[in-house]
């Protein structure tokens, strides 16, 4: 049975944070951050290190033995400081452990239903709580899959499929007239995929993002004062603003501390149809950023006529409130009027998703990717033999392809056979 | 006429109707074999070759199991070859030309010679209801067969029609009758069926075939058998032709395509990927100018040549035309034109895994009514059902193969749980534990529970065990001491000076090292018989895969336990989307570890699941 450890408690600043470690070895990984002598079922100050001896944060050790646990296996749980940097320290600690892993969403609980340590009432409940659970897993899935990373997961199931169709091709079929050895443009894919796996696990692309934090985009039609309202909101003159319609043209960025949540506030081209091919290429680019924007204020007075989906968090607000008096939702960038309230909103929403997996995602990504990169490397080196060890280079890259379900999908036998089928004409 | 009572009656003497008997009988339980005719017994109606890779693995299972196929394959053998035999053991697999008439003759010989088995000749109609109940099934004549089960292995009989071109009538394969009544019968059951198709291509004069201008495929000089308890060959061996098709070929195809059944839209079922029609080559791969076709004669007297490669369903003066425009066949007769068949199948997911039909207790399918293709395939299945239908008559538990011990396993789980959306036909690559799933071990995986079973002979048995007790004495030998590097590398061998000290399985792990380089290390080896020797190289190359994927193993052994009813109301799971819930019910996994292998299935959906299970459970026990 495999050890898990996960965020327990809610995420972005809080004062704790809870990290839950169940399983067999809970308690050795728990010895080997916070020191040897934890009780069997206690409570503990200490100072956590990794295995270095680099100190991550000093915090509560709580330690449940099986089966008087949530669980009911040997749980673990710190408590820590609840910052990101805290929380994302221990959490990679406790990855780079041989024989544990982060847990899935809902694992515990499954594994407290295994136990028979829950009862009916909370059996029912449990329904809600998977729901969101995957729902915010989904919703930070395709967070951290939007754009860039999300096109290269894109091209890195397509090179796997390839490289493992090909190889059994050569396997399945080697009575039929495929290639006998296909090395050479198995090693290319494999390679491309190594080398973008190499710098995502030094997590360039991770470490930009959490310092981006939110994108929250404001969008509607020209002249509706979104410049102005970005600027009242960032304090400062970040926006050029006029009284004609159509003057920002570009996606204009700006970052700030949002009611303690990092925010980058983009203020987009207004949305109409234009002939202007300048002012139109800023309308594509608006859409495109308002798309992959985490939120959206909608400033505008018909939601329908911007051609950009409302959706579910999205904020509607009407547009100078201080020319058309008072309304229920109205703002004015102008006067003031109605930004506290529309900051308390945009805060609400965001803090509300920060308690989903954020932090967990990537960093279960992050370990997807270096088992992969593992697998993958182990695949090269047999690759170099050639044909004779095809059966254990294929098992390397299904075992790599496993490990990036998260990034790149499932991929199964169909998927190779589609491909094989499409590729070779077969059939003696 | 009423005959007397069987425990199980077996319908149809093809490869999973014989495969199924036997089995059964072999359980110790009375069993009908029902065929039109004895002529029909272990008839191969495509290609005269058994095995290959994925396929010669579920022979080896079968033979594993003390089934008839391997056996039977390997005295109609006339050409052995081990398949992928320069790669590991994992993906060689054994493949043998089969003489036609041989492999019928020791098949009613082995079917003859079977205690508990009878044959009886007849066109079954109908089965005997009681209730939901099938119990027993009616012939055409009237008589009635009591059996407490049966099987029904009906191939490509259910509304099979056939079609050479333009023109098509009703059959099973060439020159018999389809079962139209019994189609209306399983009608009645409201099954889910679906049409699917395949082909074969026109059967050559071997006479009239010019051999000196082809290419020769000879047999391997020393043939790997399908049986563990074959010794060797028996049958002549012999060697295969190959040709290839050539522009003219093409341009005769292309130009007739309207008039093939196929692409004249004559044909709406679903044909194998991996065995287009020549037809299908040249419209999807037009820029190959040319295909390989192996010559494969159908037995050692027998002058009738399987053209592997070609399978049409043009009319027959185009075939005469293409066939002849390839090398060597220039004045070629066909005895046979080639065609197409489309036949119905069983939606395989409404089966349980040992086969049988919930909606009609007592009735188990097994074969190409199934939507598989393949002799091997359908023989496996009939183990499956023939073992399980005993064991309901035994009133014992079912046997399960499962992913993790058989490729019957892997067979019988995408059956029934992902459906077929073309012919199902075996492949290596279907196997995740392939490096544990191999052809040469499928004894030491499968024989332990037929023995339990009491399924086997005790020629085997006692083969099986001595074989065993060898296995271990040496593996303990290898296993009792631990070496140095130092000590390793004093005998010749490479390995790091990394200071873990190993014991003679674990430097047999070692790409490149060989039972002969530890005799010099590891004492009393010498005396080690050099099957054995083999068999303990292959099991020690794949030892650090195989312990990885243990902890795999675990876990869905851990899920399969968690048993979800057939009744399980899925749509009833808030939390589920509706498309899983679809996709749920139309599979109806038989378990949790089915269910996470149906698409779409995540780990959250799993613990709804089973939380609903718990519920359940904890309800009816309230």
């Amino acid at each position: 049975m495999d050890t898990i450890f996960a965020l327990a408690s809610a995420q972005g600043k809080a004062g704790v944070a809870v990290i839950r470690l169940s399983g067999p070895q809970a308690y050795m990984a728990a010895e080997r951050l916070a020191g040897d002598g934890l009780p069997p079922r206690g409570m503990r100050m200490r100072s956590l290190r990794d295995v270095h001896g680099g100190r991550l944060d000093e915090g509560l050790v709580l330690t449940f033995q099986a089966p008087a646990s949530f669980t009911g296996e040997d749980v673990v749980e710190f408590q820590i400081h609840g910052s990101t940097a805290s929380v994302n320290a221990v959490l990679q600690s406790l990855s780079e452990m041989g024989g544990l892993r982060m847990a899935e969403p809902g694992e515990f609980t499954r594994r407290a239903l295994e136990n028979s340590k829950m009862d009916l009432a909370q059996v029912e409940g449990l329904a809600d709580l998977i729901d969101a659970e995957t729902e915010a897993q989904r919703k930070q899935a395709q967070a951290v899959l939007a754009g860039e990373l999300g096109q290269l997961a894109e091209r890195w199931r397509r090179d796997l499929i390839r490289a493992a169709s090909l190889l059994e091709a050569v396997i399945d079929f080697a009575d039929e007239e495929v290639p006998t050895d296909v090395t050479p443009e198995v090693r290319a894919l494999v390679s491309g995929v190594m080398g973008d796996l190499e710098r995502e696990v030094a997590g360039v692309r991770i470490a930009e993002r959490i310092r981006t934090g939110f994108e929250v985009a404001i969008v509607g039609p020209p002249n509706a004062g979104k410049s102005t309202l970005l600027n009242v909101l960032a304090g400062r003159e970040a926006a050029i603003t006029s009284e004609y319609a159509g003057t920002t043209r570009d996606v204009i960025e700006v970052r700030m501390d949002l009611a303690g949540l990092p925010v980058t506030l983009l203020d987009t081209a207004g949305l109409r149809d234009t002939s202007d091919h300048v002012e139109g290429l800023g309308i594509a680019l608006a859409r495109k950023r308002a798309d992959s924007a985490d939120l959206r204020v909608f400033l505008t007075h018909d939601l329908t006529e911007l051609g950009i989906p409302f959706q579910n968090d999205d904020i509607h607000v009407l547009p100078k409130a201080d020319l058309r008096g008072e309304s229920k939702n109205g703002v004015s960038g102008r006067t003031g009027q109605g930004i506290d309230r529309l900051i308390s909103q945009i805060s609400g929403v965001l803090s509300q998703r920060t308690t989903s997996a954020g932090i967990a995602t990537r960093e279960r990504h992050r370990m997807a990717m270096k088992k992969a990169l593992e697998a993958l490397g182990e695949g090269m080196r047999v690759l170099d033999s050639g044909p004779d060890l095809y059966d254990i280079a294929a098992e390397e890259l299904r075992t790599a392809i496993r490990a990036l379900e998260s990034l790149v999908g499932r991929i199964d036998v169909e998927n190779l056979l589609d491909e094989i089928f499409a590729s070779f004409c077969l059939g003696k | 006429m009423k005959h007397s009572e069987f425990d199980v009656a077996v319908i149809g003497a093809g490869h999973a109707g014989t495969e199924a008997a036997h089995a059964a009988a072999r359980m110790g339980v009375k069993t009908a074999l029902i065929t039109l005719s004895q002529g029909d017994i272990g008839v191969m109606s495509c290609n005269p070759a058994i095995g290959g890779l994925g396929k010669g693995h579920l022979v080896r299972e079968i033979d594993a199991m003390d089934g008839v196929m391997g056996r039977v394959a390997d005295r109609a053998g006339i050409q052995f070859r081990l398949l992928n035999r320069r790669k590991g053991p994992a993906v060689q697999g054994p493949r043998a030309q089969a003489d036609r008439a041989l492999y019928r003759a020791a098949m009613l010989a082995e079917t003859k010679n079977r205690e508990n088995l009878t044959v009886i000749t007849g066109e079954v109609t109908d089965f005997r209801m009681n209730g939901d109940r099938v119990c027993g099934v009616i012939l055409g004549d009237g008589s009635e067969i009591p059996a407490k089960t049966v099987i029904l292995t009906s191939g490509t009989f259910l509304r099979g029609i056939i079609h050479i071109g333009d023109v098509s009538r009703p059959g099973g394969r060439m020159g018999d009758r389809p079962s139209i009544k019994l189609a209306e019968r399983l009608d009645s059951f409201d099954l889910p069926m679906a049409r699917l198709k395949t082909g074969t291509p026109p059967r050559l004069d071997g006479r009239t075939i010019d051999w000196s201008v082809l290419e020769r495929q000879d047999g391997d000089e020393q043939p790997v058998l399908f049986s563990f308890m074959s010794n060797a060959v028996t049958a002549p061996q012999i060697a295969c032709g190959i040709t290839h098709t050539n522009a003219r070929t093409h341009e005769i195809i292309e130009k007739n395509l309207s008039r093939s059944a196929m692409y004249g839209g004559h044909i709406e079922g679903v044909g194998p990927r991996y065995c287009p029609s020549i037809e299908d080559k040249i419209v999807r791969f037009a820029e190959k100018d040319s295909h390989q076709v192996f010559l494969e004669p159908e037995g050692v007297n027998d002058h009738t040549i399987y053209p592997n490669g070609i399978s049409t369903s043009l009319p027959e003066e185009v075939q005469v035309d293409y066939v002849r425009s390839i090398k060597g066949l220039e004045k070629v007769d066909i005895l046979q034109p080639g065609y197409a068949i489309e036949y119905d199948y069983v939606d395989p997911r409404v089966l349980t895994p040992r086969l049988s039909l919930p909606e009609a207790p007592g009735l188990y399918l097994a074969g190409q009514i199934n939507g598989t293709t393949g002799y091997e395939e359908a023989a496996a299945q009939g183990l499956v059902a023939g073992l399980n239908a005993a064991l309901e008559v035994r009133g014992e538990e079912p046997l399960h193969f499962t992913r993790a011990n058989s490729y019957i396993g892997v067979m019988i789980d995408d059956l029934t749980t992902r459906g077929v959306a073309e012919p199902y036909r075996m492949f290596t690559s279907r196997a995740e534990f392939r490096l544990s799933l191999r052809a040469d071990n499928a004894d030491q995986r499968l024989t332990p529970i037929a023995l339990e079973l009491g399924c086997v002979s005790e020629d085997r048995t006692s083969a099986f065990l001595t074989k065993m007790d060898q296995m271990d004495a040496v593996k303990s030998k290898l296993t009792a001491k631990t070496y140095t590097p130092k000590e390793i590398r004093a005998v010749g061998i490479d390995v790091n000076q990394d200071g873990n000290r190993r014991d003679g399985m674990a430097i047999l792990a070692f790409p490149r090292v060989g039972f002969e380089d530890l005799l010099p290390l590891v004492d009393d080896l010498a005396d080690t018989a050099p099957e054995i020797r083999k068999q303990i190289e292959r099991d020690a190359l794949y030892a650090n895969y195989i312990a990885r994927q243990e902890r795999d193993v675990e876990a869905m052994k851990r899920d399969e336990a968690h048993e979800i009813p057939r009744d399980f109301d899925y749509a009833a799971l808030d939390g589920l989307s509706n498309e899983l819930k679809q996709k749920l019910s139309q599979a109806r996994p038989g378990n949790i570890a089915q269910a996470g292998r149906v698409e779409g299935v995540t780990p959250a959906a799993l613990t709804l699941i089973l939380a609903h299970l718990r519920r359940d459970l904890k309800a009816r026990k309230a």
